[in-house]
């Protein structure tokens, strides 16, 4: 394999020596890949413009000794210009690019599932139909279901015990009964968990048409699922602009 | 691995920005092999700049005394403020001759999955220079880059209530280029962008 093509999305990009750069980019089929575009930061380039984050794109690498290089980018959607053009989309959009890094941590491991719902919340969020906050929490419950971690926001995780129930323990993978609650657990309303279940099946009808208030609690035990579930917790959570 | 002090130059050298371990080595043995005079002409410079050069205390550019050579100058027009990433941004738009206002050094772009936020720029002192009314002008000159459009992004945002002027740096096609090597998001940019011609 010394030549290889793949659809990613870029993931990440770091400034290396003068002219250089790597670009951490997501692979439909070789997983994660980390590869020197060279000479991408002089104007002059005809790579640069493509390899910025969030930019779906054909790519060619070439196998190097330590670091794959670029060798050709196509085009597919430049989800950039109106996702920067937008402070909140921008930051929500971060935050999945980093999600899906995490959670993609071996390199060249396949996971095409992690690509597909990055592609699929980055239109979303490009496009602008739904509030960037929300696409952001669908896109971290779906991520993490994905992963291995999906949260239960109907029965008791614990005894099985129909729900809804009033009682949440992040710990435990979601809804809690009375009597199975760990220490800690938080309330939660059950309009919440309506939001929190339409946000992890895609139904949107459910989340646009929601009270604020129950978005905010919904968006709150997200985060904490999140931060719980990827170790070390994400640096651009805390950043995200929801206003 | 090398000895002693000989690898701690190297270790030193290869954390500066774009020099890589091998660089390190070829620098270090570079210095080992130069006139002393040489290298310690070198040293000396390194600690004057640390002693003498700080950061102007109006706009963050470097100075060497509490305000910078712009900010000094009393020439400049003080009603519109360039806004920039780094120090080195000043002095490429210094060399276009182009802007007679002054500056506005941010220290970086917003970048969230670095974990740099609004918060750990130079913003809240943007803020209080627009404060008093005197400044009507504000360019944002941050990279053409996704973090740099963001950043622009932001502050026009937080700007917008106080009324001012607010413009972004074109993007556009290299001088002296020809159209067909543009690629095609930066052709779309300047597309955008374009302006009308007066005939
Ligand atoms: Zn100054």
């Amino acid at each position: 394999m010394s030549l290889y093509r793949d659809d990613g999305v870029v993931l990440r990009t770091q400034k290396l020596g003068e002219a250089d750069r790597i670009v951490t980019v997501l692979t439909r089929n070789y997983g994660r890949v980390r590869a020197v575009g060279k000479g991408v930061r002089r104007t002059s380039s005809k790579f640069g413009a493509r390899l910025e984050p969030f930019s779906h794109v054909d790519v060619q690498f070439y196998t190097g000794r330590s670091l794959d290089i670029v060798t050709q980018v196509e085009s597919l959607d430049a989800y950039g210009g109106s996702i920067a053009g937008d402070y909140g989309r921008y930051t929500a959009g971060t935050a999945m690019l980093e999600t899906a890094e995490r959670l993609t941590d071996v390199e060249k491991e396949p996971a095409v599932q992690q690509y597909l719902l990055l592609v699929g919340g980055l239109r979303a969020l490009a496009a602008g139909d739904h509030a960037a906050g929300a696409v952001l929490d669908a896109y971290l419950l779906r991520s993490l279901a994905v992963a291995g971690y999906a949260a239960s926001f109907g029965d008791c995780t614990r005894c099985g015990a129909p729900g809804p129930h009033r009682w949440f323990s992040v710990e435990s993978g979601g809804s809690v009964c009375r009597d199975d609650r760990p220490p800690g657990s938080a309330t939660i309303n059950e309009e919440s968990l309506r939001v929190l279940s339409a946000l992890l099946t895609g139904d949107w009808e459910i989340v646009d048409g929601a009270d604020p208030r129950f978005l905010r609690e919904s968006t709150g035990v997200v985060a904490a699922y999140a931060q719980w579930h990827l170790e070390r917790g994400l640096r651009s959570l805390r950043l995200v602009d929801r206003a | 691995m090398y000895e002693g002090i000989v690898q701690d130059l190297i270790d030193e050298l290869g954390r500066l920005p774009g020099v890589g371990p091998k660089s390190a080595q070829r620098i270090a043995f570079h210095l080992l092999a130069a006139e002393p005079s040489d290298v310690l002409r070198l040293a000396e410079i390194l600690r004057e700049v640390k002693a003498k050069v700080r950061f102007c205390r109006i706009c963050g550019n470097v100075a060497e005394s509490e305000e910078c050579r712009v900010c000094l100058d009393t020439r400049r027009d003080l009603t519109v403020i360039c806004v920039v990433e780094e120090p080195k941004d000043v002095v490429a738009v210094e060399r276009t001759r182009e802007f007679r206002g002054r500056y506005h050094v941010l220290g970086g772009a917003i970048s969230p999955i670095e974990g740099i936020g609004p918060d750990d720029l130079r913003v809240k002192e943007l803020m209080t220079r627009l404060a008093d009314g005197t400044v009507t002008e504000l360019i944002l000159a941050t990279d053409p880059n996704l973090e740099g459009e963001a950043t622009a992004t932001y502050l026009a945002r937080l700007v917008k209530p106080m009324g001012l002027t607010v413009s972004r740096l074109a993007s556009g096609l290299p001088v002296g280029g020809d159209l067909e090597y543009a690629d095609e998001i930066t052709l779309g940019r300047a597309f955008e962008g374009r302006r009308s011609l007066e005939v």
